[in-house]
């Protein structure tokens, strides 16, 4: 632990040159932003940061694992999920916090002081790198929406007909993807009563032997519950690899373009007749 | 405590609804038990409903294939209806397709599976 | 964290129930849960046919902002003597299909495999909610 004189005596120089430091600090972090936030919104965050540090410091010292920290963690948390957001850098985001070294430098560096300074250097190493832990963390969560939603998206199951469904998939089929379109589809035809499903792979750029692998799941899974289902949209590039890979569909139905399959799908159905099951019993 | 799951009996059809998660020893009763009803009543088709069934493992789904065979040998055919799609999703990565099990939608697909097969002449008399 | 003896069948339904609550409480979504769920249950039976009885365990896990659940079952039984050969599809020593110890390692995001002759065997699933 610190001794309380020197963290007395920093909070006194801070009160003291409040003004003086909080100008030098926002022009220097200002400067830094290259004209994409404001003098004015930069200032307003710096100077609840300021007010809350210097609390921080007279009731917690230098400890910054310390409670008396908490005030001044949400609102680096704040501003930096907020310069994450608006794309600004990790260096940039935590020069935020190291740019008040620069300013306090000439002020305590000398003399007396040296000690103190250091001290609070440290505090500010501290609160510098916590911003960047927030930053990353942020740009993370940032990334798995996109991820989720983009998987909502891209993924839309559709009636084509009484009794049959179809999904045009679009883009790279990876597992989480293809968890996703086989949970809709399947559960399409449970709720649409569709005997029928129609895969159709016009948007996905390559088929190589895992692509093919997700779609003979799909394919298997459709007909553990009693549909059929085909593939459709296979291009004459995408038939080339599949063969030159040796690709087994196995008894999969493929055919070439969705409209191809849906006539096949329409026969099946015309041929197997309507559910009656009256007669039977 | 040894629960049996029930089968009823609709003209020539066995309908067996599995209703709750099933310990080993029901599902051996079970193959068991619809062999004899099937030798029984000389019923010509058998529906299995597995819409309750939050889970198949490989056990639940060795048996749905052997129930199957046996009925066939015994000139009745056998349809696995209503299963859920977690299920399938998880028996197609378990590495189990059920190959030779007759599945359907529902149950009324089911029935419109076996009436269909009839009409083909695929099951033997 | 939930512990449960493996020693008859009745076990391998309890052990199934005990890992859906704890999957839905870690807000697994239902195919996860289902998938998480068959694979605990392969691997009870596995340590009731082949291991002779052992137990389960079964616990909520978090990794940096991820949470899971992870169901260790271990056993006092003859052990695996061959490792490899055991997670190939097909094999199997006793009833089942073989596809209990190479099912489940496909079902779950994590797995882990502890055997020896004379030793028992502890295997390990685990699953993340995405």
């Amino acid at each position: 632990m610190t001794n309380v004189g020197e963290s007395d005596r920093l909070v006194g120089l801070l009160t003291q040159g409040r003004e003086e430091f909080t100008g030098k600090w926002v022009r220097g972090v200002t400067s830094t932003l290259a004209g994409r936030l404001t003098a004015a919104e930069v200032q307003q965050d710096l100077n609840e940061l300021y007010t809350a540090l210097v609390e921080a410091l007279r009731n917690g010292g230098v400890a910054t694992r310390n409670e008396a920290y908490g005030e001044v963690r949400s609102l680096l948390t704040e501003l930096s999920r907020n310069r994450a957001r608006q794309g600004f850098s990790p260096t940039e985001t935590a020069f935020s916090v190291l740019a008040l070294k620069d300013v306090l430098e000439p002020a305590l560096a000398d003399g007396a002081d040296v000690k103190a300074y250091l001290q609070l250097a440290r505090v500010l190493d501290d609160l510098g790198l916590y911003t960047i832990e927030v930053h990353a963390k942020t740009r993370e969560e940032i990334i798995s929406a996109q991820a989720e939603q983009l998987l909502e998206l891209s993924t839309p199951v559709v009636k084509l007909w009484d009794g049959v469904v179809g999904v045009p998939l679009v883009g790279t089929l990876d597992s989480a993807r293809t968890q996703v379109v086989m949970e809709k589809l399947l559960q399409s035809l449970l709720d649409l009563n569709a005997t029928h499903a129609i895969v159709d792979i016009t948007g996905v750029p390559a088929v190589d032997t895992q692509v093919a692998q997700h779609l003979l799941k799909t394919v298997v899974a459709a007909r553990m519950m009693g549909a059929e289902c085909v593939i459709s949209g296979i291009r004459p590039q995408i038939a080339q690899t599949i063969v030159a890979l040796g690709i087994e569909f196995g008894d999969i139905t493929t055919k070439a373009t969705l409209a191809d399959a849906l006539r096949h799908a329409l026969d099946r159905i015309e041929e197997r007749g309507p559910v009656e099951i009256g007669g039977l019993l | 405590m040894s629960e049996r799951v029930p089968i009823l009996k609709i003209g020539d059809v066995l309908l067996v609804s599995i209703q709750i998660d099933l310990e080993d020893q029901m599902v051996m009763d079970l193959q068991e038990d619809l062999s004899q009803r099937i030798v029984d009543t000389g019923a010509r088709g058998v529906v299995i409903d597995i819409s309750a069934l939050e889970i198949v493992d490989s056990f639940v789904g060795r048996m749905l294939a052997s129930i199957a065979a046996i009925s066939r040998v015994l000139g009745a055919e056998t349809v696995v209806v209503g299963m859920r799609p977690a299920v399938a999703m998880t028996l197609v990565e378990l590495g189990l397709s059920l190959g030779g099990v007759r599945t359907a939608l529902n149950l009324e697909q089911g029935i419109g599976e076996l009436r269909r097969s009839r009409r083909n002449g695929s099951v033997p008399r | 964290m939930h512990e449960s003896p493996i020693t008859g069948n009745g076990d391998v339904v309890k052990a199934r129930q005990a890992v859906r609550v704890l999957a839905q409480e870690a807000r697994l979504s239902l195919v996860d849960q289902t998938k998480l769920v068959t694979a605990a249950s392969e691997l009870a039976r596995n340590t009731l046919s082949y291991g002779g009885g052992g137990t389960m365990r079964a616990s909520i896990v978090t990794r940096g902002t991820s949470t899971g659940v992870k169901v260790v079952f271990s056993d006092q039984g003859p052990g695996i003597p061959d490792l490899d050969l055991a997670l190939t599809d097909g094999w199997s020593s006793g009833r089942g299909m073989g596809l209990g110890l190479s099912g489940a390692r496909r079902l779950a995001d994590e797995f882990t495999l502890d055997s020896a002759p004379g030793k028992g065997t502890t295997v390990s699933v685990l699953k993340w909610a995405r």
